[in-house]
This record gives structure tokens, C-alpha cells and sequence, in this order.
């Protein structure tokens, strides 16, 4: 295999995504990106040097939203799924050091 | 004629027609989920109150003339990953288990508004990763033809369902072949359509340059009308579509003559199933036989196409999914020290194994150092494909081809090599790549008796086209039959 | 000899645009709702909720970037900046990095030593974040989305300033040119301004830059200086004492005048940027350009000399009333309606002014309306009060936004013009007080001011000083 991803790059991966995986879950889970990232590097054969990369299909812009209030306050239905609630706010840990 | 045996378009003109009422289509689907559940599981859950009330509404609706479309009175299934207000929406994720969203998806608002009935959620592969429906964290859904297959996936709850004949009709979502694919193991006719021609507007994100809502039934007609139903262009959608022409269902006439149709050689070399390869030859030359114009050409960057679907999806994945942090719905850790660990073992608890891999892929793909080589490398691979599918465009009206190079997998024999299992979407991702409309047609049985379907691959916008070779194939082909109800 | 250092100062302006609703949704912008309730599934992040772009978001950005000298990206698009934080809510920041809509730009700000021109590397826009606050009675943090996805645009300096001065300078330029057009208040103790501070030290002389240090939570001018200098100083004891000044983001405590690193270990500062797939690119045609640059207002500048050339202002008084957009329309709307432009000006850089600095508030905050500023100045001028009156009157027009007339009226405070009653009460103040009387006859005029004072207390305020004084002189003199 040609990728090796260290251990430091799989906690690396694991804060950014905010995932804290266990040994077993770990290991398959570089196994997995290893071999994903090996058959990845296949597009290595393509020479893209001249190609835009494309986010959109279709060469579509300006959608716009015009500037007028229409939105009402429907906090009491959106905060039925808050795990945690308090005075119409959502709580959670202390951000605060 | 039992319900069972009918359309949808057929079940609601008998109603509008006053030979059957809105309740007991519902009560017949109700009764026929109830008889399959047990076995099949393709619900996450079923609205029996809502949608008995629903039904006196609709009802009354359409006496009084209000409601006259093709779809008016008909119970329909919907994908978990689409959000129904009031409804628990939980892309089959324990992260979601207890979400009850505060608005409907547009797909979902204009079915109801043409007087379908949300009957139920259908089981799904969790967040719409996988091909089998067995991530879900709700347990797997069987295949109606054979319960120890798989029914495909990620929209194999909606698909199981329509085969099982639970219901006549379901929405899916098809990000790399989630409709298309299942449509083929289950033996139901399914459509992705055009990028932008669904409204996305609530559809709980996978990847959101290729997810696309689109319609899971019997026929090619259902799927049109469904199709005609949902396409919109929404303004709460910003890559939603104005379209020109959304009458699906005038497309519907038997004429392929003018049509040219390409085969892909690509498509046919090592890795499909001969049994899968001789069905499609044959659906072929029945198109052919009907007088359209069906030759082989070079589809070049097919084995890209995988490769470069699963850095995009994976990535836009990672910062879709963030969102679910314990923190305003959803499932939060009982216990945790501090913001970073409550954010930790939420969604380490919350999401399955296979969700999770992908994230991290996801995430690591688009970190620093990495976003040149991965990410654009990607996005540039991709518009290299899509400049191939323009060039065939320019030759062909469409492509056809496999939905999956194999029938539907044994329960628990394809999660093992995830190459494998993405090798699987060969034929479907890149359609989603380069936003084309793809349809599956049932067109044969492998020798164990499980479905084998064909894909039409059109150009953008030309779903017209793609309906009328479908349907043309479909009437020539005669009755797909239903499976038979095993023997418990 | 001791080394002689330098400092190196950019700025990332944060500036909140005054549309009246979100960048992404129509939630409303405005301020101090009841948590949560301007909200809605898109500045919440709920699953399957999408973002759509405020136009006139767009249309400010470009105008403020035009007005900054800027040069347009006329293809332009959103990126997708991801980090976890709770008032973060889909915890990814909708921004502008690889394509940002203005950039290359430049403004003037004076400085002793002349005019100077401080370089704008980009102006970007972005959502903004919501409200954190610290809950002590159950030891957590509750969430406010109201201000989520309010509309902010970054603008980013060079690093071309080099004093706490030329901050000051760059900021005040930049507030004066985005009210004057219109896209922001700028009201920097509200939050609608806000200064990140990117600091560094080298030796003078030297051509490279020293290790940068940000500053956040900057809300007023006076910390903005009390922060450059205090980290000033930080980084040069550092070097002096051998050690190194270490890249970081640090959080200026302006009570105890001392900034604190911002630092865990769970923030990696890889922002995982990536064009935002639920949104096309914005295209903004040569016409769209020249529509905003046609529709560009008079700026500060122009409205000085205007006011002196016009009105006959003061150049000072000119540049005071114009320093504030929000005064320069007060000015020019109360004057076109009382037609006396001097008195205006006297009642905003007098009393107006000294009202705002003795409350802590910006003119931006002036809440009454020319109408009754006029009407007041009418009331003086007629006669039917007189200053001292008109000046507890003003306190209520600029506190609660009364109307004058009906105020006088109400309490009484007419100036009482009735010279037999002004007469009789001259003759009995005379009557009362013999010993001063006779001081003024016998030639000591300063004690007239003492029994001027004397008849206005003995009329409760009412009467006209002047009339009173000619009043006493000639009953005196008889």
C-alpha cells in the first residue's frame, strides 16, 4: 500500500472532525482511508493541468434573495429538539476557560 | 382490482372517479404494510393517524374538484432523509433518532399539495452512505424477492416497499446511484433527475452537488407523474432550476424511432455479472427492434468517475454533517467533560462505523496539504467527465447501460471491502458527477430469480426523452411481475 | 544604545451590514429581540435547510469596496469555512476565501507627517456568528442564534499602519465612508464595527516583518490604543529578553488592560475551506459596476466644504457635524427646515455633543427628530423661551424625543412677556434686597447679575434675562 497515514494524521483527522474513535474503530478506518486514498491517486494518471476545477454543473449565477423580512419566530417548535434548553436558548458546556 | 395490483395514476383516477375512497386506499395500504413489515422492514415509521386524516381532507378536496391531478388521493412512502414537518426525519442515524423537523421538505409539500398521502419513513442506509441498506442503524431492510439479499441502496426502504407492494410509490434520494441501483435489486422502476430539477430544500444533506430527490414506483407513468409533481423551481433551493417544460407525463408515448442510443464499451468488460450483461444486451436489442438507432462507443474516464465521486461526496459529506453536534437536535453523550468532549462522544456515538469512515476521509481530503491534491484533483476529474458525457451527447440521445454490474448481494456480504462495495456504483456515479437524469427499468431475473435492471442515461434537462425509450421499453416488454409473497 | 523598534499594524474590519434581514434567510437583523425568536431552520443549521443570498448584501459590499478603491472580482463565490464552535451553528461559516468580492484596494487617512495610503488586501462577505452567554447559576453556555447570519463584510488591511494613530485614523475613515453609505451604522460599543488587531514589532531598519500577533474583542477606539500599546510593549520585552513572540490569537481584557492568549488544544486552525456547493457564484457585470459607482453618495469631504461654502459653517465645525453621518443629516435636514443653519450647528456641537459624551453614546445613537430640534430653535428665537429654559427643554428632546412646544406648554415654561408683571416683580426684588440696590447706585454694575438671578428665581425661570436686566437698570436708575 502506498498511502500510509501515521497515527498523528488519524488524530489529526479525529479533532478536525470532531471524532473520537476507539482502537478497533481506528484501525479499520485507516485501512479503509488507505486503500481509498491508494485507488484516489489513480486520478494521478490524468493530466488536469488545464482543467478548471468545477464546483457547479451548470454555469448558472446572481441567484438572489430579495432584502424583506418574511420569517416569523417558531422558537418554541425549533427548541422541542434542543437536547438542552434554558430561557428560549440552547445550553450547552461552558465555552468560557 | 385489488389496490395492490394497480398504479398510482390507476388507484387515484378510480378514486377521483368515486369507485374507491382516499381511506380505503389508505386502509388497504396500511393493512398491506402491516401483512409485510415483519419480514421486509422497510419502514422506519408509519403514520397511520396523520394519514387517516389526511385522507378525510383530500377526500372532501377532491369531491368538491379542488383536487384533479394524477396523484390525488395516493399514500406514498418517503425516504428518512427527507424532512416531514412533524414527523420524526432520522436518516436512519441514531444521531438523529428523535429529530422532529419544524418544516417539509418542497419535494414533500408539493405531493401533498397534489393530494398524496405521507403514509410513512422509509429505511435507508445512514445519511444515504452505502449500497445495501444495512448501515442503517435501525436495522436492514430484505429483499421482497428474496429476504436474505439485500434490497441495494441507500433508498432501499423505499424501494423494498414499492416491490413488497407496501405501497404503490416512494420518494428516494439518489447522491452516487441511491435510487437507481435499489430500483434494479428490488424490481421497480426508478429516476434521478436532472441536478436541480427537485428542490433539495429540505433533504437532509449527503453531498450536495449530486443528491437529488427523485421518484420510486411501478412504472415508468408513476414516475412521471411523480416527476411532473415534484420538479419545481424553488426559491429557497439556489441551485434549483427554472425549467421550461415540466409536463413528464405528455412524454409518454411509444416511439423510439428518431432515437440514438449508445453503449458504452467500457460499461461491459470485466466485473459484470454475464447474467446482468445478457439482460441488458437483450433490453438493448428490444429498443433496437422498436427502431431506435442502438450502437457501441468509447466512453472514456469510466474508471475516474468512482475515484473522484468518493473524494467529493466524502468531502462535502464531512462539513455537511458537522451540523450534528449534540447541541440544538439530536442525539447528545450523557456523559461528557467539556464542549470538545460532548462534541466527540456525541458523534462518535451517534454515527455508525460506515458514516463515520467517510468523514474522516472526508475531513482529511480537504485538510491542509491535502485540498490540491484530493479535493481539486477531483472537481477537475469531474469536469473532465463531464466534457466525455457532452461529447457523447453530441453523438447519442442517451446512454444506456447496467444500474449495478451484479443483482442484489446477500445480506451481509458486501460491507467487508469497501472497494468492492464502491465498485458497485460504476455504473451510477457518474451520472451524479456530471448532474444527468438517469432512469432504471426492470428488464430481466438472474437464474436465482432476483431483478436485473437497465439505466437510460440522458443529457441534462432531457427527462422527456429518457421517459418516452422507458416507457416505449416497458410496454414492449410487458407486466414486471411482483414478487410472491414468501411463505412465512 | 537601546533598539529602536518599529510597529506593524493590520487590520480585519468586521463590519455588520444594515439590511433588514439575514445574508442567507428573511429572518429579520434587528437588534434585541427575545433569544432566538429571529431565527428560523437555516441560521439554526437544522438538517436540510439551505441558504439563498441577500441581494443586497452584494450590492453593499460593492459599494463599499468601490468606495475603498477597490478592484471587483466579477466572478465570485462562497467558501465554506469548517470549525466546531456552539454559536456556530451549522458548524461551518459560510465566507469568501479564494474568491473574495473586492480586493486590492486602498483609503487615505491624514497623519501628521501628511496624507497616507493604507493598502485593502481583500473585502469579503460572510455570516455572522451568534451569542454566546456564560450561565453562572448552572455553570454552562446558552446560545442565542438571533445574530446568526447576520451579514458582515471583512475587510482586510495591508499591514501598512505603524501607529495606534494611523488605527484610529484608518477606522474612523472607513466608519465615515461606510455610513455616509449607508451600508453599516459602524456603532463599534454595539458591535456593528469591530477591529481585530494583527500586530508586530521589528527593529527600525529592518526589512522583514516580526511574528504577528491577532488581537480580538476590541469594542471602543480608546481600547483599540490602549491594546496596540500594551501589546507594543509585550512583544518588545519579549525580544529584549531573548525570547520569541509566538503567533497566536489573543483576547484583549481592556479592564485590567491586558490581553490573554486564546489557545486549546482541540482547535487545529485547519479551516477545511471549500467552495460552498449550495451556492452558485455571484456575476457581477460592468453594469452592476457602474450602476454603484453613479449612485456613489457625497462623502464626508465633499459635505465640509459644502457646509462651509453653503451654509457659512466654520471649517471646524464643518468637519465636526460632517465626522458623523448621522449629525451631518440631522444638520441638514433641521436646517432646511428652520432655515437657521448657524443655530443648528450650535445646538449639535454644543449641547448635542456635550449630551452624547456625558451619556457614553455615539451620534449614531441620537434618537430625536430635526422636526423638534427646529421647532425648538424657533421657540428661542421668538422669544417664548428663553436659553436657560431651552436648554432643560433640549435634555427631553434628546432623551426622549418630546415635542418642544407641547413640552413648554405642558410644564409651564413659557418666558412671561408681560412687562407689568415683569415690573412689579422688578420693584419687589428691589424692595427685598436694599443692600445690593444701593451697591448698583452707588456704582458697582457687577451686582446686576445678582439681581437679574433674583427675579428669574422669583419668576420660576420664566422670564426674558434681557428684559429683566433693562427692567432693573431703569427702575434703579430713577
Amino acid at each position: 500500500m502506498a498511502n500510509r497515514i501515521s497515527d498523528e494524521t488519524m488524530d489529526y483527522v479525529g479533532i478536525l472532525a470532531k471524532l473520537d474513535l476507539n482502537e478497533e474503530e481506528k484501525e479499520a478506518a485507516r485501512s479503509d482511508m488507505q486503500k481509498m486514498l491508494d485507488y484516489v491517486d489513480k486520478l494521478n494518471e490524468l493530466d488536469t493541468s488545464n482543467v478548471e476545477p468545477m464546483t457547479h454543473i451548470f454555469s448558472m449565477g446572481n441567484v438572489f434573495r430579495e432584502d424583506v423580512v418574511t420569517n416569523q419566530d417558531d422558537r418554541a417548535n425549533m427548541l422541542l429538539n434542543a437536547p438542552k434548553e434554558k430561557d428560549g436558548q440552547y445550553m450547552v458546556p461552558k465555552t468560557v476557560e | 382490482m385489488e389496490i395492490k395490483d394497480m398504479t398510482a395514476v390507476k388507484l387515484s383516477a378510480a378514486i377521483r372517479e368515486g369507485r374507491m375512497t382516499v381511506m380505503e386506499a389508505v386502509a388497504a395500504t396500511i393493512d398491506a404494510i402491516r401483512s409485510r413489515e415483519k419480514e421486509i422492514h422497510a419502514f422506519l415509521f408509519i403514520d397511520e393517524e396523520g394519514a387517516c386524516h389526511r385522507a378525510e381532507e383530500v377526500q372532501k378536496k377532491i369531491d368538491s374538484g379542488e383536487l384533479v391531478g394524477p396523484l390525488a388521493g395516493v399514500p406514498i412512502a418517503i425516504k428518512d432523509n427527507i424532512c416531514t414537518k412533524g414527523l420524526k426525519t432520522t436518516c436512519a442515524s441514531k444521531i438523529l433518532y428523535n429529530f422532529v423537523p419544524t418544516y417539509t421538505a418542497e419535494a414533500v409539500k408539493r405531493l401533498e399539495d397534489a393530494g398524496a398521502i405521507v403514509i410513512g419513513k422509509t429505511n435507508m442506509d445512514e445519511f444515504a452512505m452505502g449500497s445495501t441498506t444495512e448501515t442503517s442503524a435501525y436495522g436492514v431492510t430484505k429483499n421482497p424477492w428474496n429476504t436474505n439479499h439485500v434490497p441495494g441502496g441507500s433508498s432501499g426502504g423505499s424501494c423494498a416497499a414499492v416491490a413488497a407492494g407496501e405501497v404503490l410509490c416512494a420518494l428516494g434520494s439518489d447522491t452516487g446511484g441511491s435510487i437507481r441501483q435499489p430500483s434494479s435489486f428490488c424490481g421497480v422502476t426508478g429516476m434521478k433527475p436532472t441536478y436541480g430539477t427537485v428542490s433539495r430544500y429540505g433533504l437532509i444533506a449527503y453531498g450536495s452537488s449530486l443528491d437529488q430527490i427523485g421518484p420510486v414506483a411501478k412504472d415508468v407513468t408513476d414516475c412521471a407523474a411523480i416527476l411532473q409533481t415534484i420538479a419545481s423551481h424553488d426559491p429557497k433551493d439556489a441551485t434549483s432550476m427554472e425549467r421550461e417544460d415540466y409536463d413528464f407525463l405528455s412524454a409518454l408515448k411509444e416511439d423510439v424511432s428518431d432515437l440514438k442510443i449508445g453503449i458504452p464499451n467500457s460499461y461491459f468488460g470485466e466485473g459484470l455479472d454475464p447474467q446482468v450483461k445478457a439482460s441488458i444486451l437483450s433490453a438493448a436489442e428490444v429498443l433496437k427492434s422498436l427502431g431506435a438507432e442502438v450502437e457501441f462507443f468509447d466512453l472514456d474516464l469510466v474508471e475516474y468517475a468512482i475515484p473522484a465521486y468518493y473524494v467529493i461526496a466524502s468531502a462535502e459529506a464531512s462539513s455537511n454533517l458537522e451540523r450534528f453536534d449534540g447541541v440544538k437536535y439530536g442525539y447528545r453523550a450523557s456523559e461528557y467533560e467539556g464542549l470538545h468532549d460532548m462534541y466527540k462522544k456525541s458523534r462518535s456515538e451517534g454515527f455508525g462505523p460506515e458514516v463515520k469512515r467517510r468523514i474522516m476521509l472526508g475531513s482529511f481530503v480537504l485538510s491542509s496539504g491535502y485540498y490540491d491534491a484530493y479535493y481539486l484533483k477531483a472537481l477537475r476529474t469531474k469536469a473532465l467527465i463531464k466534457q466525455e458525457f457532452n461529447k457523447a451527447f453530441e453523438k447519442y440521445d442517451m446512454i444506456l447501460s447496467p444500474a449495478s454490474p451484479s443483482t442484489a448481494p446477500r445480506l451481509g456480504e458486501s460491507l467487508s471491502d469497501p472497494i468492492q462495495m464502491y465498485l458497485g456504483d460504476i455504473y451510477t456515479v457518474s451520472v451524479n458527477l456530471a448532474g444527468l437524469p438517469g432512469i432504471t427499468v426492470p428488464c430481466g431475473f438472474d437464474n436465482k430469480g432476483l431483478p436485473i435492471g437497465m439505466q437510460l442515461i440522458g443529457d441534462c434537462f432531457a427527462e422527456k426523452k429518457l421517459l418516452r425509450a422507458a416507457y416505449t421499453y416497458e410496454q414492449a416488454r410487458g407486466t414486471y411481475p411482483l414478487p410472491k409473497k414468501e411463505e412465512a | 544604545m537601546a533598539k529602536q523598534y518599529e510597529t506593524v499594524i493590520g487590520l480585519e474590519v468586521h463590519v455588520e451590514l444594515a439590511t433588514k434581514t439575514k445574508i442567507f434567510c428573511s429572518c429579520s437583523t434587528e437588534f434585541g429581540g427575545a433569544p432566538n425568536t429571529h431565527t428560523c431552520p437555516v441560521c439554526t443549521g437544522m438538517p436540510g435547510s439551505l441558504p439563498v443570498l441577500n441581494k443586497q448584501v452584494v450590492e453593499y459590499a460593492l459599494s463599499v469596496g468601490l468606495a475603498a478603491n477597490c478592484k471587483i472580482n466579477q466572478y465570485c463565490k462562497f467558501d465554506r469555512k469548517n470549525y466546531f464552535y456552539p454559536d456556530n451553528p451549522q458548524n461551518y461559516q459560510i465566507s469568501q476565501l479564494y474568491l473574495p468580492i473586492c480586493h486590492d484596494g486602498y483609503v487615505e487617512i491624514d497623519t501628521p507627517a501628511g496624507k497616507k495610503k493604507i493598502g485593502i488586501h481583500e473585502i469579503h462577505m460572510e455570516e455572522d456568528a451568534g451569542k454566546l452567554i456564560h450561565d453562572e447559576w448552572e455553570d454552562c453556555s446558552l446560545v442565542d442564534y438571533n445574530r446568526s447570519g447576520v451579514p458582515l463584510i471583512e475587510i482586510v488591511s495591508e499591514p501598512d499602519m505603524r501607529s495606534a494613530e494611523e488605527v484610529i485614523a484608518y477606522l474612523e475613515k472607513l466608519r465615515m465612508m461606510i455610513q455616509y453609505l449607508g451600508a453599516s451604522d459602524c456603532k463599534l460599543q454595539e458591535g456593528s464595527m469591530r477591529a481585530d488587531v494583527n500586530l508586530s514589532v521589528r527593529e527600525v531598519g529592518t526589512e522583514k516583518f516580526g511574528t504577528r500577533t491577532e488581537m480580538k474583542n476590541l469594542n471602543s477606539f480608546k481600547a483599540i490604543g490602549r491594546a496596540i500599546e500594551g501589546e507594543r510593549v509585550r512583544q518588545i520585552e519579549l525580544l529584549e529578553e531573548g525570547k520569541s513572540v509566538t503567533q497566536e490569537t489573543r483576547r484583549w481584557d481592556d479592564n485590567k488592560e491586558y490581553s490573554y492568549a486564546m489557545r486549546s488544544k482541540e482547535d487545529a486552525k485547519d479551516y477545511r475551506y471549500f467552495p460552498d456547493p449550495d451556492l452558485p457564484p455571484v456575476l457581477i457585470s460592468d453594469e452592476w459596476i457602474e450602476r454603484i459607482k453613479k449612485s456613489m453618495p457625497e462623502f464626508q469631504p465633499e459635505r465640509q466644504a459644502r457646509y462651509v461654502e453653503q451654509y457659512g459653517l466654520p471649517v471646524y465645525d464643518a468637519g465636526i457635524i460632517t465626522g458623523s453621518k448621522k449629525l451631518a443629516d440631522l444638520f441638514e435636514t433641521t436646517s432646511s427646515i428652520c432655515g437657521k443653519p448657524k443655530k443648528v450647528a450650535n445646538w449639535l456641537m454644543g449641547e448635542t455633543l456635550r449630551l452624547l459624551k456625558e451619556k457614553g453614546q455615539e451620534p449614531e445613537d441620537l434618537k430625536f427628530s430635526p422636526e423638534h430640534l427646529a421647532a425648538l430653535i424657533e421657540l428661542v428665537d421668538s422669544g417664548a423661551v428663553n436659553n436657560q429654559v431651552a436648554k432643560e427643554v433640549f435634555e427631553n428632546v434628546f432623551t426622549e424625543n418630546v415635542d418642544p412646544q407641547k413640552y413648554v406648554e405642558e410644564h409651564g415654561l413659557k418666558t412671561v412677556n408681560d412687562t407689568g408683571l415683569l415690573e412689579e416683580t422688578v420693584r419687589k426684588v428691589i424692595g427685598l434686597n436694599p443692600g445690593p440696590a444701593d451697591q448698583y447706585r452707588s456704582g458697582k454694575e457687577k451686582v446686576l447679575g445678582f439681581l437679574v438671578g433674583q427675579v428669574m428665581k422669583e419668576m420660576k425661570g420664566k422670564a426674558n434675562p434681557a428684559m429683566a436686566g433693562e427692567l432693573l437698570k431703569k427702575i434703579l436708575n430713577e
